[in-house]
């Protein structure tokens, strides 16, 4: 076993689950508290990532175009909120699920209009674009970075929600909606930061994820997928749910696409294990998730009981 | 009166799809019957998803991967030069109800939202194992060379024969859906739907009833997507991509949700609208988008139920738990 491989590996898993979680956070918030199935905070995340690459090209600044894209993101959320899905709160999900996936075509289709088919290359600036030696093997220091920069957002996250006078009534919003509303709350404006909340931290993923993962038209669709993957795990409704499900599956599906192959060589012929391991790889997740809720259906730590 | 005009309307759509091949050859426009054949293959997956939707109340957000699987099945079997009809229906059917028991044991224990959730995950997992399988193509799909062939009786090859072979799927489909509904077993799905502890407590397992269900809605899916596999001659994993899953529904909706003709209705308008919209515009999907999310927001019922108001769709309560 090559360990320097795997601590690398790790690494990588916990990077991913990072980004999961700054995903799944806000999908799950938005859920427990609006009761509200969101399919469109992929776009969000997407939207993120093209405004962000396209000030890093222009300014040359990562600040700036982090600053950027999470504005856009929030102000794109809040004008979603407001002009539509407010109106979908008290209506089924089937509804809310189907009124999003108009919005996915819309937004994709928009961005295509605006920026073109290609997709973008966001640049680094050179102090990221780097890598450090740690234990015997050199890595990016980007990546370190947005491992620092998700948990920073984790912790301000979890601080938020059990300290602060606004995540007290994000925790009774997502109890009791309606006593809420009835104890003077501003029930609408609420729901309206709780919405840009998510849609910022969505912002912040596809920052994050730009200079990684490719900035194209649809990566919102395939890591959002991942982000419900998650929040199912974790329990809907659930911060600390969605935090430990995303690293789990962050760190899961990225071992077994790396290790997965060396393992069935133990027990397989190399050409079958091979054709196999790639396979049972990209479905590793899915059937996890079906594990934990064949004996937990709930999630693994369920908001409401 | 209204409900005339409901029948009335079907009747007419049907007749309208029997005499395509006659349009197209008399304007020599086999395009329009291509068009046509793909309206009632997704019109075949459409009704047995509005079973599960309509009747059931299961919200499948991942129906999508039995049209794929019966697709895979007809796409592999030829692959290893397997063309027997027969043979492949058997290999459709039993995959898709292989899978569709799986998924739906698994999903069947959850409800709402959670429900939604774990079909389209499961789905997404099949979509990325057609993508993971370099020996069939993997992204990039797989041609099929050679068509189904049914013992020399039809011909997929001649047009106008696999065209009325899909038009008498779509009837088979339609009586089916029609004569399950009506049943005891039928009944007891859409008890269930309704009211599950109460059904349960005179004495149905509801979840054995629901998961049958499942399966044949799995099974019609399947068979709809061995047709579509011979119509493109090709398969590929995009077939079950969740879109797809999307796809289905809106098609069930736009036609109205729980009547027995709806989703046929809704496939032809989805269809048709994708066909003149990105005639029309390269950016289609920036209408098609609004108008799909105006039809969520207004359009409750599909166009069967806007014919028939104060019908059995009016008033619909919240329809996922």
């Amino acid at each position: 076993m090559d360990w320097t491989l795997l601590f690398e590996q790790l690494l990588n898993g916990l990077q991913l689950g990072i980004l999961l979680f700054l995903l799944a956070a806000g999908l799950t918030v938005v859920f427990g508290v609006m009761d509200l199935m969101n399919l469109a905070h992929g776009s969000l995340y997407m939207i993120g990532a093209f405004v962000a690459a396209t000030v890093a090209i222009a300014t040359g600044s990562f600040l700036l175009a982090m600053g950027a894209a999470i504005v856009a993101a929030l102000i794109i959320g809040i004008i979603i909120e407001v002009t539509l899905l407010r109106s979908l709160y008290g209506r089924g999900h089937l509804d809310q699920v189907l009124a999003t996936f108009g919005l996915i075509l819309f937004f994709n289709e928009l961005v295509r209009v605006v920026w073109g088919p290609e997709g973008l290359e966001m640049p680094l600036p050179a102090f990221f674009d780097t890598a450090v030696t740690i234990f015997g093997f050199s890595y990016p220091v980007y990546r370190l970075g947005v491992i620092g920069v998700g948990l920073v957002t984790a912790a301000f996250l979890f601080l938020v929600v059990s300290h602060t006078r606004i995540g007290m009534l994000i925790r009774a919003g997502a109890s009791d909606r309606t006593m809420v509303g009835a104890l003077g709350v501003d029930i609408k404006l609420l729901f309206t930061l709780v919405f840009g909340l998510g849609a910022a931290l969505a912002g912040l993923a596809g920052v994050m994820a730009a200079p990684i993962l490719s900035v194209a038209i649809g990566m919102g669709e395939e890591i959002l997928i991942l982000a419900f993957v998650v929040i199912v795990i974790g329990g809907i409704g659930s911060i600390q749910g969605a935090f430990v499900a995303a690293i789990v599956i962050g760190v899961i599906d990225t071992l077994g696409r790396s290790f997965l192959d060396d393992l069935f060589k133990l027990f397989l012929p190399a050409n079958a294990a091979e054709t196999a391991a790639p396979a049972v790889a990209s479905m590793l997740i899915y059937i996890l998730m079906a594990a934990v809720l064949f004996f937990r259906p709930q999630g693994l730590f369920p908001a409401r009981t | 009166m209204k409900v005339n005009l409901k029948g009335g309307f079907v009747a007419a759509l049907f007749v309208a799809l029997a005499l395509v091949p006659v349009a197209a050859q008399l304007l020599d426009q086999p395009f329009y019957m291509l068009v046509a054949q793909r309206i009632m293959i997704l019109a075949i997956a459409a009704l047995s998803l509005n079973l599960l939707m309509g009747y059931g109340g299961m919200i499948s957000f991942g129906h999508a991967v039995y049209v794929g699987l019966g697709a895979y099945a007809v796409g592999i079997s030829a692959f290893y030069g397997v063309t027997n009809g027969a043979a492949q229906l058997a290999i459709v059917v039993g995959v898709s109800a292989l899978v569709a028991l799986v998924f739906g044991a698994n999903s069947l224990r959850t409800r709402g939202v959670y429900f939604i959730m774990i079909t389209l995950a499961l789905a997404q997992m099949l979509f990325f194992l057609g993508v993971s399988l370099d020996v069939f193509g993997g992204d990039d799909g797989l041609n099929i060379d050679q068509r189904s062939t049914l013992f020399g009786l039809i011909d997929l090859n001649h047009r106008p024969s696999f065209y009325y072979l899909v038009f008498f799927a779509l009837v088979t489909a339609l009586y089916l859906c029609h004569r399950l509904v009506n049943s005891r077993f039928g009944m007891v799905i859409q008890g269930a739907r309704s009211n599950e502890p109460r059904m349960q407590a005179i004495g149905f397992p509801t979840l054995r009833y629901r998961l049958t269900a499942f399966v044949i809605a799995g099974v019609m899916a399947g068979v709809a997507g061995a047709l579509l596999a011979n119509h493109t001659d090709f398969v590929s994993p995009d077939m079950m991509h969740w879109t797809h899953s999307g796809e289905l529904i809106f098609m069930v909706l736009l036609g109205g949700m729980g009547s027995l003709a709806g989703p046929v209705v809704g496939a032809a308008i989805y269809l048709l609208l994708e066909e003149l919209l990105s005639g029309w515009t390269v950016h289609w999907q920036l209408i098609f988008g609004p108008f799909l999310i105006a039809v969520v927001l207004f359009g409750r019922g599909g166009l069967l139920g806007l014919m028939e108001k104060g019908g059995p769709m009016a008033g619909r309560e919240r329809d996922d738990g």
